[in-house]
């Protein structure tokens, strides 16, 4: 028990940076008595703690807030408790840094920001006013240093004067190397909420899908009438409540239903709805967002509520709700009136003192006054009043109607000031003729009204509608298709309307899902009608705050209309009132009202900004879920990862493929190394290397023939059965797609191969031709990428390893360059074969059912020990392509012809292929148009750098003069140099000649002679061996 | 997004990727001028409102389907195959 010498109000003395060494407020205009000083303290037994309401009182739960430790009880959010042990002053304000209490009691809350939990679990931003209590709970308060109560950068306030609406644009304008590297990491340290740990989120979050016939949003009476009405009738309901509690301002209010408390009330129904099979009930859970055809987004916080989540058991559910139709009935939120001061801790939105005193049994202050213009705000009064609450006046601004009786009601009178910099010590106000008072509080109770919850009604952009007679948006009858509204959330303010409107609402639903509709059973309720005369600010001297969270104030406003940024949306970004993370819950109105007075327009004409998912803020981990590290996305794995990773290999990312990029040896110390040894082993001895990942396409019909001929730039329908052809294939606007090569197994059967990165958009764009072109031709696809394993077996020595793997004679004769055939291997496994090279070499693909890759490679290895037998990366491979002259991603970037490529020759016109016609187009035909080439630098142990631009010498390297690119850079160990392949205006004609490959990123400029793309076996006589 | 597969009834928009303008069915003779090309590939109507689309069950069954679309609302007045629409426009072979 942590015993404290001073009370409450003397608890807030002591932070009291000028008045030191005085624990109590002393100013002597106020004398009030419901200031008392000097008991001890205990969270059970807290002057501010009132019998009653929904805490379990039989234990005691200890929380520390910012290293100082205070009790509270199971039931109790962190505001609760806080405000349990007069705890009034929790955050500093976003910009001025002014010192700011607790404003609501809910998800709307602006102020209590506070930092939750220490370490990896340190989470910034979290609303004292939902989070619930637990044993060992740590909080801290946010934006302040070095402490809550002494603020150094609350020195902004006094600067006020210079950062109005728009300082940033009108400020930190020049020069413009400081935007980065100064005034951001200023004004960042500055201004601002919490700070994260920098530590990986120790635990996990899970993603969910539900699917209902009916997802009623919010429990209090509108909601609870809806899942009861809609549930009785068998509909599979779902009912989610962001509250731990279910009853919304049931449990917030003194009202009987049905002849009970409207808690006990709520409590029965919940009851009977947890019966109900066919009803789910989701506390915790911020339905979030509205999305398109009846689905919803949730979050469910699984364990917020405990130290740390059970064993197994995620932090938070993501959930995704496809629901057949939805009742919003989440309610209303309470909006405050500006004025002089209206920041001070200790003033509160009437309804949250309520919901303090009648579900949390505790007083938000000793001595409470009330500003309000309307009858609901006289509850708090009552309510505060016959908890034995002192009210000290009810300031109401109306000055017509009853008076409360046994209270200080002063009719037509406005708040104008208020004092207190840490906590309120009282207010100023003006009655009607105009003379000013004060009174002596440590708590204000402010209402302007309601605002129904309308965000999720215009989250498809529906913009909601004004309603004079509660002065208030309502939703828009063309909102979200299938989102009903009851309630307050409709404008409903009664618990009267509240529960008939969700029954009615309910009934609807029932009849669109064709159930039988229920009678209401509607319990009595009050049914008081919305008196109201709306008042947005009082005007006067000084700053009257209309956004607390980002400190904007009706000055602001002005300042903004002044200066012509009028509009709604103009408003919302030249002064940031309504952003961060309560996205102005309880200031956008008020700034609207302000603004449509500043425009002598009305507030329907002034309009309402759009509001957007989320509802209340998502954490990113339950965005991403499981989808983090190296579950982020799926991993391909070869068939022969297992064993590669036995040899040490190194992985690289291709696409979601893991692909062996190279197989350090011992001894070798630089990748160059190892791939310099893998090339020339391969092409002395025999190399394999895993090429599954090259995409397959099984392609079958009567009709195979034609149609590859019209997906491929060049013929197949007279390639011979046994045969293998190199394809191109073109986009229809005559850029190549992709290329590889199509082997013809049978005469109706044909194997298409596409390089790894197209294998899926190939494969689409083939079922587009197939479906949406030539429906009725006769042939069938399917992907078989992952049904084979491939291996390619290059170098002098491949026919001999493979002859000791292949069952068949696989001899020149019998089969020959790019021959193909299905084939045995290790003795009758089944398999196929083609004679195919990228590398340049006497090569062949093997490819046998993914399930024996591995043994595959394996038994190839072992027997071709004594034929200098290497596996090989992709590194390798890259090499030998380049020193071959075949291209690969690098020269298929989206914008290069057939002919770009050399092989224009390959494009048939006699028949009709995609992309025929607009190849032929002549900019894309150009004679002296980029042509492929190879490059060798001059002088040998130059370095080269793929993306240089070729520049004839003596010109600038300015674009006018850009003559090409180098496109794919390696080092030959073959040659001894380095080599590239490049494109080149009129390549084909310029061989032999010299120029520059000019860097300006790198600033390199290396000399540079144009060859044939083919620096290994220009004739090709290797692969023919 | 869900959308109404013709085969498989309601699937969760994920499931596909989306081409664009159904008009990409109405392909010219593959040896027809350049013009006829460049009028199919390049000019497509972008409205505000009812819009015919091709999307690929890709996550699926592999059909290409035509959704008529709202593009203002994201309401969904249709889904029918696309060979269908295909065949019924003329396309066999």
């Amino acid at each position: 028990m942590n015993a404290r010498v001073s009370g409450t109000f003397a608890g807030q003395g002591e932070l009291f940076g000028f008045v030191k060494g005085d624990t109590r407020p002393h100013d002597p205009r106020y004398s009030g008595d419901g200031v008392r000083a000097g008991q001890g303290r205990d969270a059970t037994s807290t002057p501010e703690r009132l019998p009653g309401g929904l805490i379990d009182r039989s234990r005691s739960l200890e929380f520390a807030f910012d290293g100082r430790s205070y009790r509270g009880h199971p039931g109790d959010t962190l505001a609760s408790a806080l405000l349990a042990n007069g705890v009034r002053l929790m955050g500093r304000s976003f910009k001025y840094h002014r010192p700011r209490g607790v404003l609501t009691a809910g998800s709307e809350e602006p102020n209590a920001l506070v930092e939750l939990r220490s370490g990896a679990r340190q989470e910034p931003n979290s609303r004292a006013t939902v989070v619930e209590l637990f044993h060992g709970l740590e909080a801290c308060s946010q934006n302040r240093w070095p402490s809550l109560a002494f603020d150094v950068m609350g020195i902004n306030d006094l600067l006020s004067p210079f950062l109005t609406a728009g300082f940033y644009y009108k400020t930190f304008m020049w020069p413009a190397a400081f935007w980065e590297t100064l005034y951001e990491p200023v004004i960042r340290r500055a201004a601002g909420l919490g700070s994260l740990s920098r530590a990986e989120d120790p635990d996990c979050y899970d993603k969910g899908f539900l699917h209902a016939d009916l997802l009623v949003i919010g429990s209090g009476p509108a909601g609870l009438m809806a899942a009861r009405t809609a549930g009785r009738a068998g509909a599979r309901v779902i009912l989610m409540d962001e509250d731990f509690v279910l009853g919304g301002r049931l449990n917030a209010e003194t009202l009987s239903v049905g002849g009970q408390m409207g808690s006990a009330w709520a409590q029965s129904v919940v009851a009977e709805l947890s019966a109900l099979p066919n009803v789910r009930l989701m506390t915790r859970t911020t339905v979030f967002g509205v999305f398109d055809h009846g689905i919803y987004g949730a979050v469910e916080r699984v364990a917020d509520h405990l130290p740390a989540p059970e064993a197994g058991k995620p932090r938070q559910i993501l959930w995704r709700v496809y629901a057949r139709q939805a009742i919003l009935a989440a309610g209303a939120v309470e909006r405050p009136i500006a004025f002089r001061n209206n920041d001070r801790p200790g003033i509160m939105l009437a309804g949250a003192v309520r919901t303090y005193a009648n579900r949390w049994g505790v007083a938000a202050g000793r001595r409470v006054a009330l500003f309000v213009n309307n009858d609901d705000g006289l509850r708090t009064a009552r309510d505060l009043d016959a908890a034995g609450v002192d009210v000290a006046a009810v300031i109401d601004a109306r000055a017509e109607g009853d008076r409360l009786p046994g209270i200080r009601h002063i009719k037509g009178a406005v708040v104008t000031d208020a004092a207190g910099r840490l906590g309120l010590r009282g207010v100023t106000f003006r009655d009607g003729r105009g003379r000013e008072d004060r009174i002596a509080c440590d708590c204000l109770a402010v209402s302007s009204g309601w605002n129904p919850a309308v965000a999720l009604t215009s989250h498809q952009s529906a913009r909601p509608v004004w309603d004079e007679s509660i002065a208030a948006f309502v939703p828009s009858p063309n909102g979200p298709k299938g989102l009903k509204v009851a309630g307050a959330a409709a404008g409903v303010m009664s618990t009267h309307g509240a529960l008939a409107t969700g029954a009615a609402r309910a009934n609807d639903v029932l009849e669109e899902l064709g159930l039988p509709t229920q009678k209401p059973e509607l319990p009595e309720a009050e049914d008081a009608p919305v008196r109201l005369s709306p008042l947005w600010h009082v005007s006067g001297a000084g700053r009257a705050w209309v956004d607390l969270q980002n400190d904007v104030t009706v000055k602001d406003v002005r300042l903004a209309h002044q200066e012509n940024f009028r509009s709604v949306e103009h408003l919302k970004r030249y002064t940031t009132l309504g952003m961060a993370t309560d996205q102005g819950k309880t200031s956008n109105m008020l700034g609207l009202a302000v603004m449509a007075e500043l425009t002598g327009k009305s507030i329907p004409e002034t309009g309402t900004t759009m509001f957007r998912p989320p509802y209340t803020p998502v954490a990113m981990g339950a965005l991403a879920g499981r989808s983090r590290g190296e579950d982020f996305k799926p991993r391909r794995l070869t068939p022969s990862h297992r064993w590669a990773a036995e040899q040490g290999a190194i992985f690289v990312e291709a696409g979601l493929w893991m692909r062996a990029q190279w197989f350090p040896r011992p001894g070798e110390t630089t990748w160059r190394q190892s791939v310099d040894r893998e090339v020339l082993g391969t092409r002395k001895g025999v190399g394999i290397c895993d090429v599954t990942t090259l995409g397959k396409i099984d392609i079958q019909g009567t009709d195979a023939g034609v149609f590859l001929d019209r997906v491929y730039a060049n013929t197949f329908s007279t390639l011979p059965v046994g045969k293998v052809r190199y394809g191109i294939m073109l986009r229809e606007d005559g850029i190549v797609i992709d290329d590889g090569t199509t082997a013809r197994l049978g005469e109706h059967e044909y194997i298409m191969t596409t390089t790894t990165a197209n294998a899926v958009p190939v494969f689409r764009h083939l079922e587009f031709c197939r479906q949406c072109l030539w429906p009725d031709l006769d042939i069938q696809l399917i992907s078989t990428t992952e049904a084979w394993a491939q291996f390619s077996v290059a170098g002098p020595n491949a026919r001999r390893l493979l002859q000791r793997i292949v069952d068949q004679d696989i001899s020149d004769a019998a089969f020959p360059y790019m021959a193909c055939a299905n084939v045995t291997v290790c003795g009758g496994l089944r398999g196929r074969l083609f004679r195919i090279s990228f590398s340049g070499e006497l090569a062949y693909e093997v490819a046998v059912p993914a399930r024996y890759g591995d043994a595959l490679v394996r038994e190839m290895m072992a027997q071709g020990q004594d034929l200098g037998v290497m596996p090989y990366g992709t590194e390798a491979l890259g090499v030998l392509r380049v020193e071959k002259g075949h291209i690969a991603g690098n020269e298929l970037n989206g914008q290069t012809t057939a002919l770009n490529l050399g092989l224009g020759k390959m494009v048939s016109k006699k028949k009709d292929a995609i992309g025929m016609v607009l190849s032929q187009r002549e900019e894309l035909a150009r004679a002296d148009g980029l042509r492929l080439v190879g490059i060798r630098p001059v002088d040998p142990k130059a370095v080269l750098e793929a993306g240089s631009h070729l520049i004839a010498a003596g010109r600038d390297p300015v674009a006018a003069n850009d003559d090409g690119w180098l496109t794919s850079v390696v080092h030959s160990p073959h040659l001894g140099h380095q080599i590239a392949l490049a494109y080149l205006r009129n390549g084909a004609s310029r061989l032999g000649e010299r120029l520059r490959a000019v860097n300006l990123l790198a600033k390199t400029e290396v000399e540079v002679e144009i060859v044939s793309p083919h620096f290994v076996d220009p004739e090709g006589e290797r692969l023919r061996v | 997004m869900l959308i109404p597969h013709p085969i498989l009834g309601l699937r969760d928009a994920q499931e596909f990727t989306y081409l664009g303008d159904a008009a990409l069915i109405d392909r010219p003779d593959g040896l027809a001028n350049p013009e006829a090309f460049h009028d199919y590939l390049y000019l497509r109507d972008n409205p505000a409102g009812i819009h015919r689309e091709l999307w690929f069950h890709e996550q699926g069954d592999r059909s290409w389907i035509v959704v008529t679309r709202n593009t203002v609302t994201h309401e969904i007045l249709g889904a029918v195959l696309a060979q269908d629409v295909a065949r019924a426009r003329g396309r066999s072979r």
